[in-house]
């Protein structure tokens, strides 16, 4: 393999990197409080509003249930509002970011709800408001499971980072299918699975540390 | 306070209601409390409590024992409001709780500590964390909960457990670590719904003891939920037995344990203290009163102890002979009494006589049966 390619390589690994770390920055900054929301507003919950919670929750399983490459197609002209461009980089983090949101609203919903309710009842016999618990018990007790939620996100993302090569986006998959599949170099189109692969385990190695870190139910000694 | 009473509840003894100022007194008072859950797909509203009647003068331990679903769990979450009455007014301190917004309500429960039987608590806080977590929700600084947190894990005997999770403690360290933060923002009234039930009974006994020292040093009232008679033995000067979602007796420990007047109570007391017959015996045991046969009879003392004496001068006087079958003696809120089985015959020459007997000197007794 040449230097030139492997000076791509290098520099669509970066690119990868970069569309995955702001795609996963903004959805879990979007992602989080959503997911929260979802465990607390059906009926009888801290935050009652079971009609919002259902409509939000429709939009969410929308969202899931569309492939990815056609939301990357139909929401062209809102990729092309954020960012002024509907192709590279830049516009590859829209969709990503788009598609990642519901992803970890539904998984942050679940470690939400599977705080021990034992817990909110005794924060509510303490006074605590409906805020309070969510910052004071669900927030910090579902913490371990966010953080493999957060892991699982990341590893998707990576893959559908290299998804929007197809469509032009920029990363590793743009190189792939343009050197890799169109130029046919097929020790390219390897190079860029293997260091998908790296990425992966790396990412699933921290997520797990990081998870088991966090987790003090576990004893530790 | 006037409870309807049942038939079967005909001869329950005279409860000791509070008078009225006692009751304008009462750190925690129901007052003719209902709580009827809202029926759910597939089934009826359940009735969880009907027409409660209950005071908890200040400084003192009340036990409330029921079986499982008799309404224990709802009664005490209606103390701090996190039930609310179909029917009927709550007071704590003199506060009407039932009247309260959920603003309000939230303010009132920092004065009233309550600990579980699954402990309840964050996983992801050590013990010091947990036991400043009312406080941090209740706004106090950090230098004050500094200066409130240490103090409670020397309390409860935990100081060198500060930075320990929950995970890392056993059951009943967990339980100290529960009862210290119920007692983080000084409540007056602690709630304790089954606290000692997931524990073994030597740890049973320790929290037990922490529990009495705190209500005596802290004059704090204690309302105790349990299914165990002898959590209530232990601690509760007073108590109510709660059956199908009403108070189906109450009174004084001593008396409840010596003359216990409903089938629950008696259910409760079961092997309690020289109250269970022995199996032989048991199987043996029938309703007829066959000519010849012999009546099982259980004699309570309460109070004086002079079991044997009394047995052989009866023995004496019915020109019989009156066995003892079984028999033990044991004390109860630091007052003694004594379960005694006898056999004798069980001809109306004996048997009446004999219980005329005991009764003329004060003696409970019950005819357990018959054996051929
Ligand atoms: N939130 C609820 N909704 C419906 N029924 C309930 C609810 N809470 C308790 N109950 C019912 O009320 C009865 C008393 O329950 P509970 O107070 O938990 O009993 P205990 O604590 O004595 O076991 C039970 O029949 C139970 O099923
Ligand atoms: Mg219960």
């Amino acid at each position: 393999m040449s230097p030139e390619i492997v000076q791509l390589i290098a520099e669509a690994t970066l690119d990868t990197l970069w569309m995955v770390a702001v795609a996963t920055a903004i959805a879990t900054l979007l992602g989080v409080p959503l997911g929260v929301f979802l465990a607390t507003s059906g009926r009888g919950e801290l935050f009652a509003l079971p009609a919002v919670n259902r409509i939000v929750g429709l939009v969410v399983n929308a969202t899931r249930s569309t492939p990815f490459i056609i939301l990357v197609v139909a929401i062209i002209p809102f990729t092309r509002l954020i960012a002024g461009t509907s192709i590279g980089t830049k516009a590859a983090i829209v969709p990503l970011t788009i598609a990642a949101i519901p992803f970890i609203a539904r998984l942050v919903e679940t470690a939400v709800r599977e705080v021990d309710q034992g817990l909110v009842e005794a924060a509510r016999a303490m006074g605590a408001s409906p805020l309070q618990i969510v910052r004071k018990v669900l927030l910090p007790e579902a913490v371990p499971a966010i953080a493999l939620s957060l892991t699982l996100a990341v590893v998707s993302m990576i893959g559908y980072s290299a998804m929007v090569g197809a469509v032009g986006g920029g990363g590793l998959g743009d190189l792939g299918i343009r050197y890799g599949y169109q130029r046919f170099m097929p020790d390219v189109m390897a190079a860029v699975v293997i260091v998908l692969i790296v990425l992966v385990q790396g990412v699933q190695t921290i997520g797990d540390t990081l998870a088991r870190r966090l987790n003090k139910r576990l004893r530790h000694n | 306070m006037n409870m309807p009473l049942r038939a079967d509840l005909a001869d329950v003894r005279e409860v000791p209601v509070a008078k009225a100022d006692d009751l304008d007194r009462a750190m925690v008072r129901l007052e003719a409390v209902s709580k009827t859950f809202a029926a759910r797909r597939g089934g009826g509203a359940v009735t969880a409590l009907d027409h409660i009647d209950l005071a908890v003068a200040p400084g003192s331990v009340l036990g409330v024992i029921g079986r499982s679903g008799a309404g224990k769990s709802t009664l005490i979450r209606l103390v701090n409001g996190l039930e609310r009455p179909s029917a009927g007014r709550i007071w704590v301190d003199g506060t009407d709780i039932a009247a309260l917004g959920e603003r309000e309500l939230r303010q009132v429960r920092r004065s009233i500590g309550m600990i579980f039987q699954h402990f309840n608590l964050l996983s992801s806080r050590t013990a010091y964390g947990n036991i400043a977590l009312p406080l941090e929700i209740a706004g106090v600084g950090r230098a004050e909960i500094k200066a409130r947190v240490e103090p409670l894990l020397e309390l409860v005997g935990l100081a060198d457990k500060r930075d320990r999770y929950p995970a890392e403690l056993s059951g009943g360290q967990k339980q100290r670590v529960g009862i210290a933060r119920a007692l983080a923002t000084r409540p007056k009234v602690l709630l304790s719904d089954e606290a000692t039930s997931a524990l073994d009974p030597e740890t049973t006994q320790s929290i037990l003891d922490l529990l009495g020292t705190i209500n005596r040093e802290l004059g704090l009232t204690i309302l105790l939920i349990t299914h165990e008679m002898s959590v209530i033995r232990r601690i509760a000067k007073e108590v109510a037995v709660i059956d199908g979602g009403r108070i189906v007796e109450r009174g004084d420990v001593y008396d409840i344990f010596t003359r216990p007047g409903h089938a629950t109570t008696q259910s409760f007391l079961g092997g309690a203290s020289g109250r269970a017959v022995p199996a032989g015996l048991a199987a043996r045991l029938g309703p007829d009163r066959a000519a010849g046969s012999e009546a099982v009879v259980r004699v309570v003392f309460r109070g004086t102890l002079a079991a044997g004496a009394v047995v052989s001068s009866l023995s004496r006087e019915l020109h019989a002979d009156v066995k003892i079958l079984s028999g033990a003696i044991d004390e109860v809120a630091g007052r003694p009494f004594g379960t005694l089985l006898i056999g004798l015959p069980s001809s109306d020459r004996h048997l009446a006589p004999a219980l005329a007997y005991f009764a003329e000197r004060g003696l409970d007794t019950e005819v357990l049966g018959y054996v051929a």
